[in-house]
């Protein structure tokens, strides 16, 4: 689904990801973790397009999307979230989801001017898009709510549904249980199965390691931008160098 | 987005009052002052596009709306073109060049942008002042045409030149309206929010930023040339960056990025400068601290209040009624398990 | 020879003032992380400030300077407790719109009180200094020897006290990176102080041989943002080198090219430039 091959990226004289060569399967779900700072943003940045890598190849569905733009990625079906959730906070959640299946459509700015059938069309695929991902998400009740108001972890639930309404084949989290309690964590990871359930590829980045623990088909650990370990959560979970870099002795396989 | 557009009966007794107001102020002055409230608010409901709906400080947009009143100037006055066949150039001209500035100044991001647009704004205006040959330079243009008449319409009293500003701008506020409630628009509202999320939700900033900059540029074009044809005289400030922050002025006070903010903060100011007539070059006094106050402690403006509070009350509501349910259900599995 | 040394005095004449009014904007950008619109406004004030001092209270034109400095700076400490520190939470265009009030705001008051007119302020050393068969006016030697002093003392001050090094620090956007121990607000206070001086400064020294006006300060605050831009954000020698570029081009191209257009010279400059590399030429790393 996503290969990754030699991935480099250098900023000045700092390197953020050295040389990482990994893949993800397809239907699965794949974790990224690490100390903080060893360059798992980055590592999205650049499979998302916001960065440039300094150096190797990206291949996503048989396609080299090295160097393209955020834009033209989201098209080809990556979906990412962020750490924190940017919402317009003065408008309602329905209408903060309604822009994500624009990429979609094809209606042009003459569309607009003409108010022609397409852009209507289009206006009514983008609404029924942006309630059934918000009912994918379970937060049906808060649609009409203004985004200011709602909690922390809906928020986050909004954010997954903002990825889902690009209509991806693989969704790249950045911590999606960041800030929110341990009960909405247990929430948030059967909503990723979920996802994964109903074909799609997940990647996340999270430092909870009961959730990866459980979560995860497969875990890439990062440390200084270098991969120093990848497999099954047991095997990391027995990799002496993971354990001496992040893990420490807690989660040494017992 | 029925919670956000005024609801149209408000809308149409709006412009029963508009058409009805020279009937009742019947007074020439005050005809000609809504006039170039309306002008202004034109070019303003343009900025909005770019800085209230997409998020950026475009600080040149008064040298756009210059250089469409110079097309129109120096067209009807030094080549004798058609008033109205200038006007639709001046439009375009503006767009053109809008083209060109928006590519160079939107590679650049936030407060960048800002500094580079202020520079092509004074770029402009030195070129004005400096082209004699072209431009009149600092004299300016004087004995501009008023707009020719169509049809059995003429333009040249200032009463149907009311009209024909009104006319203009109802057009363009219901453009606006079409572009602002569309996909489109949300595309814009999605990159003021989060460039980097509009992005990676598929949205080309560059391809949508130039877009709302070219419409904003042909707003403030437009405006220019109806100016032209209306004061009937143009010197080199108009295209000074102090008229681009009247602009911004007349936004805040009504409602950043809201369709109608523009237009009400264009007619409250406009009003209030010309009642207190002793101000009028001394306008900033109250104008600078008034924006100073505005952003620190209402940036909402007018109608984006109004707006707020009437989507808090709607969710409210639904909050209410779910309550009630939930309630009631509760009360109805109480008597079932009983 | 002598026409290439009157244009090489000219050009570093204009080059020290502009580097003092960059020089104050990079070090509120490390505070404000918005461009301060209203430096220019303050450097004007300054010039009024100076020509108050001298021409209605008959006193000293250093003692007028010093004056100015300490005007400038109280009312640059203002802005910044009474406006810009209450919206640092705010999103940055309403930094950027409260800018242009004051700036709006405070040209309005000089010009309610001295009117649109132009004023000059009497030149205090008119004499012509002559070196072999070279002429200068004593003023413009003034205007570089002060300003490089004072960029001089500037610079001891930044680099050999602890306040200073965490202004230098926070100008280049170094977020936390050697606050501890220091009173954020004390810093704050501080840099706009700085900031305001120079500007007030910068005014004085070249208000003698220039106009002082309401809206004087516009061209130049907007020649600072081109250097600023130029010599990257926060850098201090940048802000000076990009003032002496822009200086030095400015008096060249006056002579070279148009004396008409020679104030576009630096936008152009700055368009050329931002065309070819959009993150200017000094991209701050740390973003």
């Amino acid at each position: 689904m996503l290969e990754i091959q030699g991935l480099t990226k250098r900023f000045g004289g700092l390197t953020a990801v050295r040389d990482v060569t990994t893949s993800f399967e397809r239907g699965r779900i794949n974790a990224i973790i690490g100390p903080n700072g060893a360059g798992k943003t980055t590592f999205f940045n650049l499979v998302s397009g916001s960065h440039r890598p300094t150096a190797g190849r990206i291949v996503f569905d048989g396609q080299d999307v090295t160097g393209l733009r955020p834009d033209q990625v989201a098209r080809l079906g990556v979906a990412r979230t962020f750490q924190s959730t940017h919402l317009f906070d003065q408008a309602t959640v329905l209408d903060n989801l309604i822009v994500g299946h624009r990429l979609r459509t094809s209606s042009t700015f003459w569309d607009v001017i003409f108010n022609t059938q397409r852009l209507k069309e289009d206006e009514r695929s983008c609404r029924a898009k942006a309630k059934e991902v918000l009912n994918f998400v379970g937060l049906s009740s808060v649609a009409h709510h203004r985004a200011a108001d709602i909690s922390q972890e809906e928020r986050k639930r909004v954010a997954f549904a903002l990825a889902l309404a690009t209509d991806p084949k693989i969704v790249l989290l950045d911590e999606p249980a960041g800030g929110v309690n341990p009960e909405e964590t247990l929430g948030l990871a059967e909503l990723i199965r979920k996802m994964v359930r109903s074909g799609l590829t997940v990647c996340l980045i999270e430092h909870k390691m009961d959730m990866i623990m459980s979560l995860a088909d497969k875990i890439v650990v990062l440390d200084h931008g270098e991969m120093i370990a990848e497999g099954t959560p047991a095997q990391i979970r027995s990799d002496q160098r993971v354990i001496e870099a992040y893990l420490g002795a807690d989660y040494a396989a017992a | 987005m029925p919670s956000t557009a005024l609801q149209k009966p408000l809308l149409a007794l709006l412009l029963v009052a508009a058409i009805a107001f020279p009937v009742i102020a019947a007074n020439d002055y005050y005809i000609y002052v809504m006039s170039l409230a309306y002008i202004m608010a034109i070019a303003a409901v343009g900025l909005n596009l770019i800085l209230g709906y997409t998020g950026q400080l475009n600080l040149a947009h008064a040298g756009f709306m210059a250089i469409g009143a110079y097309t129109v100037g120096i067209l009807t006055v030094d080549y004798g073109v058609p008033y109205w066949i200038a006007f639709v150039i001046a439009g375009f001209l503006s767009a053109f060049i809008g083209v060109f500035a928006g590519l160079l100044s939107l590679r650049l991001k936030g407060h960048f942008f800002s500094i580079f647009t202020l520079c092509v704004g004074f770029i402009i205006y030195l070129i004005i002042e400096k082209w004699d040959a072209l431009t009149h330079g600092t004299v300016g243009i004087i004995d501009i045409p008023a707009p020719t008449g169509i049809g059995p319409l003429r333009f040249d009293h200032t009463w149907s030149q009311y009209y024909l500003v009104l006319f203009f701008l109802v057009a363009s506020l219901w453009l606006m309206s079409r572009i602002v409630h569309s996909l489109l628009g949300r595309a814009f509202v999605a990159i003021r929010n989060s460039e980097d999320l509009a992005e990676t939700l598929g949205i080309s900033l560059m391809r949508t930023k130039v877009l709302a900059f070219v419409l904003s540029t042909f707003y403030a074009g437009m405006a220019g040339a109806l100016y032209a044809g209306f004061v009937r005289f143009i010197g080199p400030g108009m295209a000074l960056e102090s008229h681009t922050f009247d602009m911004i002025a007349f936004i805040l006070v009504g409602g950043i990025g809201t369709l109608f903010g523009p237009l009400l903060g264009a007619i409250l100011l406009t009003w209030l400068t010309q009642s207190l007539q002793f101000l009028q070059d001394y306008r900033m006094i109250i104008f600078g601290p008034l924006l100073i106050l505005l952003v620190m402690y209402f940036p909402q403006g007018l109608i984006g209040y109004y707006r707020e509070r009437q989507i808090k009350r709607a969710a409210a509501s639904v909050q209410d009624r779910r309550l009630q349910r939930a309630v009631l259900g509760s009360g109805q599995e109480a008597r079932t398990n009983a | 020879m002598n026409i290439f040394f009157q244009q090489l005095l000219n050009g570093l004449t204009l080059g020290s003032v502009y580097a003092l009014v960059a020089l104050g904007l990079t070090l509120v950008y490390g505070i404000l992380h918005i461009p301060n619109f209203a430096h220019g406004a303050l450097y004007m004030v300054g010039a009024y400030a100076a020509f108050y001092f001298v021409g209605t209270l008959g006193a000293n034109y250093w003692v007028a300077m010093i004056g100015a400095a300490a005007v400038v700076a109280l009312l640059a400490v203002l802005s910044d407790r009474l406006i810009f520190h209450r919206l640092k939470d705010a999103p940055p265009l309403h930094d950027m719109i409260a800018a242009i009030g004051l700036l709006l705001f405070l040209e309005a008051c000089i010009q309610a009180t001295w009117g649109a007119e132009f004023h000059r302020l009497a030149p205090p050393y008119p004499q012509i200094v002559r070196v072999f068969d070279l002429v200068a006016p004593a003023q413009r030697l003034i205007i570089i020897a002060a300003a490089f002093g004072l960029m001089l003392v500037l610079h001891l001050f930044l680099t050999r006290t602890l306040v200073g090094s965490t202004i230098i620090a926070m100008a280049q956007n170094r977020e936390g990176a050697s606050l501890v121990g220091i009173d954020a607000t004390k810093v704050s206070i501080l840099t706009f102080a700085i900031s305001g001086a120079l500007a007030a400064v910068a005014a004085t020294l070249f208000s003698p041989i220039n106009l002082i006006y309401p809206s004087m300060g516009h061209l130049v605050i907007m020649k600072a943002f081109v250097i600023i831009i130029l010599g990257g954000m926060g850098s201090i020698p940048g802000a000076i080198v990009g003032g002496l570029v822009i200086g030095f081009a400015e008096s060249f191209g006056a002579f070279y090219v148009s004396t008409n257009y020679k104030d576009i010279i630096a936008f152009a400059l700055l368009v050329l430039i931002l065309s070819l590399r959009p993150q200017g030429l000094f991209p701050s790393g740390a973003r």
